[in-house]
């Protein structure tokens, strides 16, 4: 119960195509984080799995029937929108016992799964209050209270936190993380977070454009991003991206020029790199370190951000804008130069097109004027 | 109006749900037979559903009205029924149109639709041109800091509401002979008079009434138009030093003309349809001097002994050329200003 | 006095009057006196009797001379207060006049006639409602079926427009299909078309369909408002759709989705558009006046502007029956004035 395969989901609303050729299977009980930048499809898809859109093209498959003709109501799903979507004219209880009298439910049954829901959410003290009584968290809760009666075959949740301030925000990815682990059942949830795509996620698919970029286990994406656009988009704050090409290539070890002629000496190295091919070296902020060797290329500091557990410093090389997350506090003022290495920090190679040549933490790297 | 709010008090439930019992019952055995054409249909199905009974209404009751106006324009006869009659081309735009002398209505065959056109010109010129001032007025003291506000907006609201017909004899009963209005000019030691029996008098009557029972209306409209000016920009004006005359002629008057224009234009296509407040106080007379073209239409096409449909119809779609003109001009302003809707 | 002089002396600033201080308050008292004045006038006059209201010049309460009946005498007398010659005052009944003088019998002796000029005579009057102006074209005249005729016509009217129009403000706020901007299209353009305009054609069309002196006739036209749908339309466009997009998860059926989720949220829109359609059908005047030939289906406007123009003006009976045609639009003022000012202001609509 709760497999869902789409193959090859097209949609587009009048001439535009918002998504193409969309291709992915979700395995029963796996939590599947949509995520990407606002416009990217998303949320559509999401719309099409629930059958509140119909594909244009392809077919979307439940449990191995396929559905592309079968109403929203019958496709045996549950969602819970980002405005949270209560009925503002109906109690909570009313609000939970909707869909299900809809259904022609025994009265018995629906009382029941109401109160065992509303008892799993902790929101049983407001049944009889109307949503514009409660709190934005409580809301929340009587949402998704509204998709647990039903228990449906998957849960689909449309960015459910962003209404949520930063604080309650956390602690409920922790609750609703648990509450997946309770109930065990598929939930497909879409997020332009991708910090929470990172902690709730079996699997994240990474969308742009209508397209998946990647899907794959968050640390898969961190750790080896399929072209910049991912790697740009998972991980806080920003992977830095410096234009080069390859300067030299012999046997399993290249060097490759960024910005401007610092060098960047790789080694062993795997791939199609030719001499003089363009491409684009990302590395994290949080893997830029601080050089002992004082001819190491420097950085000039534009601003320094003191957080007090790191220091963040934003850069300029060779008029190429650099940015990393240093551990600690460091004395370092806007204007100062400072020398930085790359040690053991893994390296992300990209081709003309964004496509990843290679990233592994395994190389040697080592940067020079 | 306000969105639906989420934060509203549950109203106490019992009564009603005792009240909705019933439509509860009839809603959910009408949804049985709906489920099914939902099915049959699909979603963009059941919008054709809700969306039939008013537009089938209305195309009975207003489109097609509208359409077989200009065939009736073009027939001629007493019968009512298009197939009894008999199509005679631009006949009746001709006799509308046929003077000896362009100059004098008098001398036109339907002199009465020319008196009408006149006096209805008259009226429209003199009507609205008062009543904005007026309701103008009326709206910038109510914009002032008044306590009681919301009372003394609903004083100058009231007559709104009345009926044509009661706002009619209210006023009749006032200017009759030995009514009110004679009585107080007679303290003053004025000659009393028949104000309804005197052609001048009549209409001035005619537009003094019109002009108390709609300025509210338009009263209201204006003051909210007041109330959207920012405040800070009086505020600015203040610490500038601004004269009070020179902030109602270049702060006010400008940011409220979008404002004004609408009124004017819905004032205009009121005041061109004036009839039934008309009608009740003095029955068009004395004479015809206030006799309007909505009441030419009415006596023309209903009045039995010289009974004449298609004139009538073709004096309407003169009348309606005017009317489309004025509101494609209050759409036009609508669409320059923000959405406004219309007035029944 | 303190506190209301301070109140209507209130000023601006609090430094002196202002001369827009004196225009604003001679402006809202003789609005006051304007606006409501000839409605109050209206009413006092309507519980005038036929003779008191012959009265010039006229009071503001209805009083009537004292009648008594006095033995031997078959009609009532009225009564009077004479001063006498020898300086005492007594009321007397009047038996007759002569010229400038009065004979006048004491109702206790009636025996004596005594001569009275008339300018030394006052009547003795006492204040009273002559509810028979009410009660008599009720009674009397076919008042109870005019007035039941537009019952009739305003609460079916309004219940209609508002299902028909909440329907197709719904179609129109919450679906895509083909059509709709040509409805939308044909809705505005049609917001402003006067009944002046097709009231010719109209009148055929309801002949032609049966519906001449039916009250049906009155109620069919007016119920498909572009303006009514115009309002709830742009009332419904502020429900979120996601809401229909739960109700739908919910497995709510469309007619669902209309009466249990968007009917009740739009219920202030729909107020609004009853208080309107209430006023407007209680007081449309010329097209029930086409439509209506039979007195037994006069509504009350179009009954009371046919009695008032008959030759024999009753006044006592058209004033009391114009107070009761304005009571429900005064019930209305009373009550949702507030609603009705913030739905025209919010809308434009009248």
């Amino acid at each position: 119960m709760g497999q869902i395969t789409l193959t090859d989901i097209k949609k587009s609303f009048g001439a535009i195509d918002v998504l193409h050729d969309v291709n992915l299977h979700i395995d029963d009980g796996e939590l599947v984080v949509f995520v990407g930048p606002s416009g990217c499809g998303k949320s559509t898809l999401l719309r099409v799995i629930a059958g509140l859109e119909k594909v244009t093209g392809g077919s979307i498959d439940i449990d191995g029937r396929r559905v592309n003709d079968v109403t929203a109501a019958e496709r045996g799903l549950a969602m819970v929108f980002q405005s949270y979507a209560l009925y503002p004219h109906m109690t909570v209880r009313q609000n939970l016992a909707f869909g299900l009298e809809n259904s022609k439910m025994p009265k018995a049954e629906i009382t029941e799964r109401v109160g065992e829901a509303a008892r799993m959410l902790e929101i049983d003290a407001y049944l009889d209050r109307r949503p514009g009584q409660l709190s934005g968290g409580q809301r929340q809760r009587v949402a998704i209270g509204r998709a647990i009666v039903r228990r449906p075959v998957a849960f689909l949740l449309d960015e459910p936190l962003s209404n949520l301030d930063a604080e309650l925000r956390v602690s409920t990815r922790a609750e609703l993380a648990a509450l997946h682990a309770r109930l065990s059942s598929t939930m497909i949830y879409v997020t332009h977070d991708q910090v929470e795509a990172m902690t709730l996620a079996d699997r994240i698919v990474v969308m742009r454009a209508g397209r998946i970029e990647q899907v794959g286990t968050p640390l898969d994406l961190y750790n080896t991003p399929a072209n910049r656009f991912v790697a740009g988009f998972i991980g806080a704050p920003h992977m830095n991206f410096l234009q080069g090409e390859v300067a030299e290539r012999t046997g399993d070890s290249a060097i490759v020029t960024v910005a401007g002629g610092v060098r960047v000496h790789l080694h062993p190295v795997e791939g199609s790199m030719e001499k003089g091919q363009k491409l684009t070296v990302g590395v994290r902020p949080q893997h830029l370190v601080i050089s002992a060797d004082p001819t190491s290329p420097k950085v000039k500091l534009r601003l320094v951000e003191a957080l007090g557990s790191e220091t963040v410093i934003h850069g300029e090389i060779n008029g190429e804008r650099l940015m990393a997350v240093l551990p600690g506090q460091q004395r370092y003022r806007a204007g100062d130069e400072v020398p930085l290495d790359l040690e053991a920090a893994p390296l992300h190679l990209f081709d003309e097109n964004g496509m990843r040549i290679f990233s592994t933490p395994g190389t040697q790297r080592r940067l020079s004027a | 109006m306000t969105p639906p709010a989420a934060g509203s008090p549950a109203p106490s439930r019992s009564f009603a749900s005792i009240l909705l019992a019933p439509v509860k019952l009839v809603m959910g055995i009408i949804d049985v037979p709906l489920r099914a054409l939902q099915k049959a249909t699909g979603i963009s199905g059941m919008a054709i559903f809700f969306l039939a009974p008013n537009m089938l209404i209305f195309g009975i009751f207003v489109l097609l009205p509208l359409a077989i106006n200009f065939v009736y324009s073009m027939t001629g006869g007493t019968a009512f029924f298009l197939a009894d009659r008999t199509f005679i081309g631009l006949d009746q735009y001709d006799r509308l149109f046929e003077c000896s002398n362009y100059l004098d209505p008098m001398s036109c065959q339907e002199d009465a639709f020319w008196t009408a056109v006149g006096n209805t010109g008259w009226f429209v010129v003199l009507q609205v041109t008062l009543m904005i001032l007026v309701a103008l007025g009326t709206a910038l003291i109510l914009n002032r800091k008044l306590r009681a506000r919301s009372f003394w907006r609903a004083v100058f609201f009231f007559p709104v509401l009345l009926s044509p017909v009661v706002v009619g004899l209210i006023w009749k009963w006032i200017l009759q002979r030995q009514g009110l209005l004679n009585f107080a000019l007679f303290e003053m030691g004025i000659e009393p008079h028949n104000w309804l029996t005197d052609r001048t008098w009549a209409f001035v009557a005619a537009v003094g009434v019109s002009i108390w029972a709609h300025m509210g209306f338009y009263a209201l409209i204006l003051l909210a138009g007041l109330q959207a000016i920012p405040k800070d920009l009086y505020e600015a004006a203040e610490m500038d030093g601004t004269k009070a005359s020179r902030v109602f002629w270049r702060i006010t008057l400008p940011l409220l003309a979008p404002n004004l224009l609408v009124v004017v234009v819905l004032a205009l296509i009121k005041a061109v349809q004036v009839f039934d407040e008309v009608y009740v106080l003095t029955g068009g007379g004395p004479g015809t001097s206030t006799m309007f073209l909505t009441q030419y239409i009415y006596e023309t096409g209903f009045a039995s002994q010289l009974r004449n449909p298609g004139l009538a119809a073709a004096a309407s779609i003169l009348m309606g050329l005017v009317l489309v003109v004025l509101t494609l001009l209050q759409l036009g302003i609508g669409r320059k200003t923000e959405p406004k809707g219309g007035k029944k | 006095m303190g506190a209301a002089s301070r109140f209507i002396f209130r000023r601006r600033g609090g430094k002196g009057w202002h001369w827009t201080d004196i225009v604003t308050w001679v402006w809202l008292v003789g609005g006051l006196l304007i606006m409501f004045g000839p409605a109050v006038w209206l009413g006092f006059s309507s519980f005038k009797s036929p003779a008191a209201l012959a009265e010039f010049p006229p009071t503001i309460l209805p009083y009537v001379t004292q009648q008594v009946n006095v033995e031997g005498y078959e009609q009532p007398l009225a009564l009077y207060e004479a001063s006498l010659p020898d300086g005492s005052t007594q009321v007397l009944a009047e038996v007759r006049r002569i010229g400038i003088v009065s004979q006048m019998v004491d109702p206790n002796a009636p025996g004596e006639i005594i001569r009275v000029n008339i300018g030394d005579r006052t009547p003795v009057r006492t204040m009273s409602f002559a509810t028979e102006n009410y009660t008599e074209p009720f009674v009397q005249f076919d008042f109870v079926q005019y007035l039941w005729n537009s019952v009739f016509v305003t609460v079916t009217a309004t219940l209609i427009t508002l299902v028909v129009n909440s329907m197709a403000a719904f179609a129109l706020s919450k679906y895509e299909f083909k059509g709709r901007s040509v409805a939308m299209l044909i809705i505005l353009a049609t917001l402003m078309v006067p009944l002046s305009v097709i009231m010719v054609p109209l009148y055929s069309i309801i002949s032609a369909i049966g519906l001449f002196n039916n009250l049906w006739g009155v109620i069919l036209p007016t119920v498909a408002t572009p303006t009514g749908v115009f309002i709830l339309r742009q009332y419904m466009l502020t429900i979120p759709d996601e809401l229909i997009d739960a109700a739908r998860m919910d497995k709510a059926s469309e007619w669902q989705i209309y009466w249990r989720i968007v009917l009740p949220l739009a219920a202030p829109a729909l107020a609004v558009l009853a208080i309107f359609s209430v006023v407007w059908r209680w007081n449309d005047f010329l097209w029930p006046l086409i439509v209506l030939s039979r007195r037994e289906l006069y509504t009350l406007q179009v009954g009371l502007s046919i009695y008032a123009g008959e030759l024999n003006v009753q006044w006592h009976f058209i004033l009391a029956m114009t107070v009761v045609t304005m009571i429900p639009v005064v019930l209305v003022f009373i009550f949702l004035q507030r609603f009705i000012t913030t739905g025209i202001a919010g809308t434009g609509l009248k």
